[in-house]
């Protein structure tokens, strides 16, 4: 079963598509790392998927069920502004968001939050840290028992420490539930270690969809003289090149031609190259 | 109940993926024979706990481990060591390989050598030894 699945999805604002004809899908239990720069669609197509938003075009399902301007039950948002009630205590709060959900758990709202060493029960949302917001926002998420949670920027105000008790809650609930969990970020080494699929986005377009491992297997960067270039074959997908030397991204590549070194990409170097490949789509002036 | 007997370390720094961390600590605990057949291989959620990892990641591992033979996942009990990669040659303080290496290593410090040093040298040496071919 498929948690989430985008078909041809478009979403324009006046004259700007923030999304364009995105298809994928998002097997259940994955815990997928969507990344892409500032601005590239990441949140419009999390508002969508959570139905706080409509595409233009196409169409999202979670569950198998289209998303029709309401979300699905067992699906929980965390919004990038962790939209709060900030003149309740935390304990107020989590009775007030439980009133509104027909399935809740207020259990596992105070399990999580006793995780979570700097959150205060008593204190009112507005006088918390960005951090501590974001964290009692994490834990309202999970007291819905969603199957699917949707994390918008779920680590950009956390410090070190609250991050990693942030990830060990999130990766519990994947160990217990095989959640599934789609977070964005715009820093790739926010993500890199939990993540095991990757849905890269620019310009509103999905540039790479994939598990991380199978996806890392099937390129290859090659290492050799820029003179020789058409010895390589394979996909190409960026290249830079200094006078003598070329240094290739390369998709389903040939076996590798004599004088060229040929190493698997991390997923940075990955990542880069596909964003600099879209960035020369959208400019090629500026193409080296 | 049985408990986990190891516990990984995972380096986000090293380049290597938590994957292979996890494939290569458990199969150098064996060799050192820190887990012998029989043990438990800590749960996802036990992994989980100790460092913010996936445990998707963890349990592919396992697959992985499972797949080469080395242990075998027990419904609802666990994953289990049921192969010894560690033998006379490897296991213990007192094997002889390991302690004339420690002799050697001892003359290395005593000769004013640093660990790059003794780095450098025990890699090239090793080279000779075992082709590329055979350092899978």
């Amino acid at each position: 079963m498929t948690a989430m699945t985008a078909t041809a999805v478009g979403k324009r604002y006046r004259t700007r598509w923030a999304v364009r004809d995105c298809s994928f899908a998002v097997p259940e239990g994955k815990v997928v790392a969507l990344v892409g720069p500032n601005g590239a669609g990441k949140s419009t197509l999390l508002r969508m998927a959570a139905g706080l938003v409509r595409p233009t075009t196409g169409e999202l399902r979670t569950f198998g069920t289209p998303v029709d301007g309401r979300i699905h039950p067992d699906v929980s948002f965390l919004a990038q502004n962790r939209s709060l009630y900030r003149d309740l205590t935390v304990r107020e709060l989590t009775r007030a968001v439980g009133a509104m959900n027909d399935r809740w758990s207020t259990d596992r709202v105070e399990e999580v939050l006793g995780l979570l060493a700097g959150v205060d029960h008593d204190a009112k949302v507005g006088t918390l840290s960005a951090g501590a917001r974001t964290q009692v926002a994490i834990a309202l998420a999970l007291g819905r028992l969603p199957r699917l949670l949707l994390l918008d920027e779920p680590l950009s105000d956390l410090d070190p420490l609250a991050r990693d008790e942030t990830l060990r809650v999130i990766m519990t609930d994947v160990a217990d539930h095989g959640t599934t969990v789609v977070m964005s970020s715009h820093l790739l080494s926010d993500l890199r270690e939990v993540c095991d699929h990757i849905l890269l986005i620019d310009d509103g377009r999905v540039q790479v969809d994939g598990d991380i491992e199978e996806v890392l297997a099937e390129h290859r960067v090659l290492v050799g003289p820029v003179a020789d270039e058409s010895a390589v074959a394979g996909t190409l997908i960026s290249a830079t090149r200094t006078e003598r030397q070329s240094t290739l991204l390369l998709r389903k590549a040939e076996p590798t031609p004599a004088g060229w070194a040929d190493t698997e990409p991390d997923l940075e170097s990955l990542v880069m190259g596909y964003l600099r490949a879209s960035r020369d789509r959208r400019s090629p002036a500026r193409r080296r | 109940m049985l408990t986990g007997v190891i516990e990984f370390r995972i380096d986000r720094r090293s380049g290597v993926s938590t994957y292979m961390q996890i494939i290569q600590q458990a199969k150098q605990a064996m060799r050192l024979g820190l887990l012998h057949p029989g043990d438990r291989l800590p749960s996802a959620r036990e992994v989980v706990e100790a460092t913010a990892v996936n445990p998707n990641t963890v349990l592919k591992a396992y697959r992985e481990l499972e797949r080469e033979g080395l242990v075998e996942a027990r419904r609802g009990l666990g994953t289990f060591v049921t192969k010894s990669l560690s033998s006379a040659a490897t296991a213990g303080d007192d094997a002889p390989l390991r302690q004339e290496l420690s002799g050697w290593m001892g003359r290395a410090r005593r000769g004013g050598l640093v660990v790059e040093d003794v780095d450098a040298l025990y890699s090239a040496v090793r080279d000779e030894h075992y082709p590329a071919e055979e350092q899978a």
